[in-house]
């Protein structure tokens, strides 16, 4: 176990500096970047050397990479160019949001994804099972910004039930030691902010947790399917045992492996889909605060964003790695 | 057998985990004042969304209408407007007085007064200002950071021919004779010294938070926009207001409290103030960019209100009974400018084609919902020196083709048409909509129009400074102040690189009378010289004006006091919301 | 691929096995959805090849004066979709519409598809530590959310049609590199190609006859799938303001954000091109589903 855990550490090492070359030129391809300041058409050569010297651009290439490689190690990125606050200063406020709300949309799809698949797959060619057909087909072929859009439409416009921007009332003032809203409101001890950031995520949720949704709903109707045939399964009914038994201890939880490796897979796709459900609902996440630093040529936050992100995603592929490993006996010993 | 289930709690775990190692060290800066109660006024929290967050908060740095709302709010300018008109009255100088030639003006500062960082505001914190203003180097130098004091003083003591900004200045010096006199000498008389003072670019700032938060750092990028590096503007703006500044996350809210020491506070007076102090407790700014958004918002109660109501929102709001809407006088323009540094814009004729493709009666009545009228010239006809006479250009397709024709020009003739995105102004609600019809009436013109874009702040509003939007913009403008050296004076009394007249000398005649106006005192001769400015500009064509709108804001019906102004600025002092 | 195993379940259906393609073509001829999304396609293809001959207007014909009354008159009969903020016929840009969906879809697919196949094939044909090196940077470009990276892309190259088709194209790249070294190097040790091989029929014909269509079988249902998937980015990247710098230009996921503003008022000017995205990308994946289990080789009875 120690040697597969260590072997996967090991691959990360490659991988996170593949990705740091990636980013490094990728921002030094941007247009209206630090090195295009060379081109700006009223810059004198004293100021395009003074800028070539602030930005270090008049050093080597691999010095200029060394320096980024620090800056990545230290998380030190400077500040933003239009908050002036540190970059990680605006990573701890952003970030807790969207994972907030990754968390959220990733129970809505767990929460309805799986059951739906379930029963599906118990009532092949039934009723429910072509609902769950349907719903899953119509949730990976619904744009996200699409679906939040007329959510927000239906449920905060026309019937008033949520609000339609934001994670908390500007009203509602509570301290925030983690910046994880509903974790703040607990350990303040206010109910009604918490119920006010819960409704603030419901909506931003389920948009952003359809595809997963779909997605989940699809698997486990295909891995119960699966699983319900396989001799043990059949073992076990031979042997009278209740079906509830049956369908928790043998069918469940054999087609939870395919299913947890999908939920895995998802991650990715909450993050992209974040960029959109934040855009919609004026939500003040990771993905949007990338999205605006990129409109507004905010180098900084690019630099120290861009990275953030891939570095969380990079270990949260390791951490479902690891797990997947853990639950399977195989995949540790290949 | 191990439970599957515990794995999905593993995740969780690790997800949390990893956050919270992302976030850890003394959390986030976000932290909150709670409401304070008590005190005078009667209190309460207003919430007003903004259509995006404010550049910055140090006046002299900004010129859009986001930042100055705010500013507006924390600072005060010597003088001031009465509330709803553009007429001065006194602001921080209880009164003032100029030397006979128009070259010297003393004012009479309050007494009493204090910063929000509790040092005193007096005759030395008012110059310490002026003088900060007057030695910007470098890259505050450039027009794209100090627009405003360019446009009302000129230059700098030290010119840069680099920076854009004018050579010579009208400031020559400030001295403080006394703790509470201030004397202002300029280099020359200047019609529009005093109504300039009224800007909010002109807020006096504490000297003290000035220095301690490093307010003259900063930079200018390749494109010419300017990026403080100091606190000053964004942590720790300190002024004389009503409200002071309590906390700002961007992209979220900037929350403003009421300033419990401020002068305007009366303990003779019943309520605790002589209605000059703040009446809200707090005041808090929301960002929300969608206009949509913003009106949801609204709406759902989530906020209390917003400026720049789309034309097609009026009658939705009009018909929801706790809804309420209040009318802004108009005092605006948009405009299609040009270049006229950049072929095919610098010849005559192509501008005078542009004028008669652009199908401008269309545009006002389609996307103003009658809230706006066809604008013939650079300034709102309710101002003096507006002349009735000037050449007019009706929508004509085939005459504009016949000029490009005559003119040797191939159709279709090519031009670069800039329009700014992720805004809405007073003026132009919705720039794309107005790009789209304006392009696709050019194109029925002979023109073949490239479509450019780039967000409002700080791209567009950079690149029109640096003169970077191509042949033709769209750009407005809502005066500051009731005089036309607010609006023509602005654009074309001095070279400017958004209008290409720093190369082309077109309007260099129109140039020598703005100077004239603006140092003639008999206000009939400056009429008669205004009126000749606009049909001179009229004639060169270096842009053409489409509207002067009749700008809308939204509230909710508990919210009184507010009483809309001309110009963007108003203070919310005078603002209640009923709980 | 786990996913493609488990899903066969589904139609295990015994048929007597003929080629490859006829047998998959049995297959999908006997399933209805498919069939169903193959036909909206088609009529869409069409639409979009004829667009000029079915639209009742120019794309880009305003009518201002429709507009006095407030925006946006709703369905009419001259106007069956109604007219958008520019007093535009909504109904003809729809049809114009779905020539740049597909049109974005298809070539960036391709070009995913293209280069993806030369990077998959040459890790698979030579192995060894060409194969690892593409490998590992497949593995990095797949670390970052392909939507991101799109939006990455389009920030360096400009906002844009062909930088959108470009975009889309590079983040299907690994997709296709690795999906296709995974059949090449599956197929050529297959029973069949030794068979083949043992046999004494040449090379070139193993790989013709052989390889490359049990290869490209998963490619083609990959290939269908991220058509879907392109066209919803495409429109995301759209609804963003990345999408074509002439605002005029009818393109779904930029008509949607055009009007969005207007969903108070006129909702049906969001909502009709949403929908069109919507049928689109679900005909897409309906024909991608049935081709998947028409082709996979394991549900054609050879157990």
């Amino acid at each position: 176990m120690l040697r597969f855990v260590v072997r996967r550490l090991l691959l990360l090492v490659p991988i996170l500096l593949g990705l740091s070359i990636l980013v490094f030129f990728w921002i030094r391809a941007l247009p209206g970047g630090p090195a295009s300041a060379l081109l700006g058409e009223r810059a004198t050569p004293q100021a395009v050397a003074a800028i070539r010297h602030q930005y270090g651009l008049d050093k080597p290439i691999p010095v200029q990479y060394w320096k980024y490689l620090k800056q990545v190690g230290t998380f030190k990125f400077g500040n933003s160019s239009t908050s002036r606050q540190a970059v990680s200063t605006e990573f701890k406020q952003r970030f807790p949001a969207t994972v907030e709300l990754s968390i959220a949309a990733g129970l809505f799809a767990l929460v309805f994804g799986i059951p739906l698949g379930f029963i599906a797959a118990k009532r092949y060619q039934g009723p429910i099972d072509h609902v769950s057909l349907v719903v899953s087909l119509v949730g990976i072929s619904t744009p996200i910004f699409f679906l939040a859009l007329i959510l927000k439409y239906i449920f905060a416009v026309k019937l008033g039930w949520l609000p339609s921007v934001g994670r908390i009332s500007p009203l509602i003032d509570i301290p925030h030691p983690t910046n994880f809203y509903l974790l703040d409101s607990l350990l303040d001890g206010n109910m009604s902010a918490f119920v006010d950031v819960g409704k603030h995520l419901v909506l931003p949720a389920i948009a952003l947790g359809s595809i997963p949704l779909a997605i989940i709903a699809r698997i486990t109707r295909a891995a119960v399917l699966d699983v319900q045939n396989e001799d043990y399964v059949r073992t076990a009914r031979a042997k009278g045992l209740p079906p509830i038994t049956v369908d928790y201890r043998h069918v469940l939880r054999n087609a939870m492996l395919p299913i947890s490796t999908i939920i895995g897979l998802q991650v990715g796709l909450l993050l992209s889909g974040a960029v959109l459900t934040e855009t919609v609902f004026a939500f003040p996440g990771i993905g949007s605060w990338l999205v605006d630093a990129i409109k507004a040529r905010n180098y900084p936050v690019i630099q120290g964003g861009v990275m953030f992100v891939a570095i969380i995603v990079v270990f949260v592929n390791l951490i479902v790695d690891l797990s997947y490993g853990l639950l399977n006996p195989k995949i540790r010993l290949s | 057998m191990r439970g599957t289930s515990l794995k999905f709690v593993l995740l969780l775990v690790a997800l949390f985990a990893l956050a919270a190692a992302g976030c850890g060290g003394g959390g986030g800066g976000a932290t909150g004042t709670s409401a304070s109660t008590g005190g005078g006024g009667q209190g309460g929290t207003l919430v007003f969304a903004s259509a995006a967050d404010p550049v910055a908060l140090d006046g002299i740095l900004v010129s859009d209408g986001e930042s100055s709302r705010v500013i507006e709010q924390i600072f005060e300018t010597l003088i001031d407007l009465k509330p709803g008109t553009t007429d001065l009255e006194p602001g921080l100088a209880e009164s003032w007085e100029a030397n006979a030639d128009g070259t010297q003006y003393t004012f009479h500062l309050r007494q009493g007064v204090k910063f929000q960082d509790g040092t005193d505001f007096n005759a030395d914190a008012v110059c310490f200002n002026f003088n900060r203003w007057y030695n910007f180097k470098g890259s505050f130098q450039n027009p794209s950071a100090t627009y405003y004091w360019q446009v009302i003083f000129g230059g700098f003591k030290t010119y840069d021919p680099n920076s854009g900004a004018p050579k010579g200045s009208l400031y020559k010096s400030c001295e403080a004779t006394d703790a509470n006199t201030a004397v202002i000498t300029l280099t020359k008389p200047s019609s529009s010294f005093l109504a300039g003072l009224t800007l909010t670019p002109f807020s006096i700032g504490s000297p003290t938070a000035l220095q301690k938060y490093d307010a003259d750092k900063g930079n200018v990028d390749a494109d010419g926009i300017f990026h403080p590096t100091g606190t000053y503007s964004t942590q720790h703006p300190t002024g004389t207001g009503p409200f002071q500044f309590d906390s700002w996350t961007r992209g979220d809210k900037l929350v403003l409290k009421r300033f419990d020491g401020y002068w305007g506070k009366n303990s003779d007076s019943p309520t605790g103030f002589n209605g000059k102090g703040a009446q809200l407790d707090q005041l808090i700014f929301k960002p929300i960019a969608d206009n949509a958004a913003r009106l949801q918002a609204l709406q759902t109660g989530e906020v209390n209100g917003y400026d720049l109501v789309e034309p097609q929102d009026i009658p939705t709001i009009q018909g929801d009974s706790s809804l309420q809407i209040l009318d802004r006088p108009p005092f605006n323009v948009a405009y299609v400018g040009f270049d006229m540094s950049k072929p095919p814009t610098d010849d005559p004729k192509v501008r005078q084609a542009i004028a008669y493709g652009l199908d401008r009666q269309g545009v006002v009545d389609s996307f103003y919902a009658g809230r706006a009228e066809v604008a013939k010239e650079f300034m709102p006809p309710t101002l003096f020196g507006y002349a009735d006479d000037v050449t007019t250009y009706t929508y004509d397709p085939n005459k504009a083709k016949q000029i490009l024709q005559q003119a040797g020009y191939t159709l279709p003739v090519k031009i670069d048409f800039w329009y700014p995105s992720d805004v809405s102004r007073p003026y132009m609600p919705d720039p794309k909509r107005n790009f789209e019809a304006f392009a696709a009436s050019l194109e029925k013109s002979g023109f073949k129009v490239v479509a450019h874009s780039a967000p409002w702040s700080p791209d567009y509003l950079g690149r029109s400074d640096a003169g970077n939007l191509g042949n033709a913009y769209l750009l407005g403008w809502t005066g500051d102040f009731g005089d036309p050296d607010d609006f023509i004076g602005v654009f074309f009394q001095t070279p400017q690189k958004q209008w290409g007249t720093t190369k082309n000398h077109e309007l260099d005649g129109v140039m020598k009378i703005l100077d004239q106006a603006e140092q003639e005192t008999d206000k009939a001769k400056r009429t008669q010289l205004y009126e000749e400015a606009n049909r001179q500009i009229m004639d060169v064509l270096p842009g053409v004006p489409y509207a002067h709108s009749k700008p809308a804001l939204a509230f909710t019906k508990n919210v009184s006091g507010y009483v809309p102004s001309p110009v963007d600025l108003q203070s919310f002092a005078t603002v209640s919301i009923k709980k | 691929m786990s996913v493609v195993e488990l899903e066969a379940r589904d139609v295990a259906i015994e048929t007597p096995s003929m080629g490859l393609w006829s047998d998959a073509w049995f297959r999908l001829r006997r399933n209805p959805a498919a069939i169903v999304g193959f036909c909206v396609i088609v009529v869409l293809v069409i639409v979009a090849i004829f667009a000029p001959l079915l639209a009742p207007f120019g794309p880009r014909d305003q009518n201002l004066s429709l507009l006095r009354q407030g925006c946006c008159p709703g369905l009419s009969h001259d106007h069956l979709f109604g007219v958008d903020e520019l007093g535009r016929d909504e109904l003809s840009r729809i049809i114009f519409g779905a020539r740049f969906s597909l049109l974005i879809g298809v070539v960036s697919v391709s070009v995913g598809f293209f280069f993806g196949s030369i990077l998959g094939a040459i890790s698979g044909f030579f192995g060894g530590w060409i194969d690892t090196a593409i490998m590992r940077l497949v593995d990095i470009w797949l670390t970052i959310p392909g939507f991101l990276m799109a939006i990455g892309i389009v920030a360096v190259l400009g906002p844009g049609l062909t930088q959108i088709m470009i975009a889309i194209g590079v983040i299907n790249v690994p997709l296709f590199a690795r999906l296709l070294r995974g059949s090449v190097l599956a197929q050529r040790e297959n029973d069949f190609v030794l068979a083949a091989r043992s046999v004494g029929v040449p090379k070139r014909s193993i790989l013709a006859a052989h390889i490359l269509p049990n290869a490209i079988s998963p490619v083609i249902v990959q290939g269908t799938l991220a058509l879907a998937t392109a066209i919803i980015d495409a429109a995301g990247l759209g609804f963003l303001g990345l999408g074509p710098q002439d605002p005029s230009t009818p393109e779904w996921g930029t008509m949607l954000t055009n009007t969005v503003r207007f969903l108070q008022t006129a909702p049906h000017l969001a909502i009709i091109p949403g929908l069109a995205i919507v049928i689109t990308a679900i005909s897409i994946n309906l024909i991608g589903d049935g081709l998947r289990e028409a082709l996979d080789p394991k549900l054609r009875g050879r157990g």
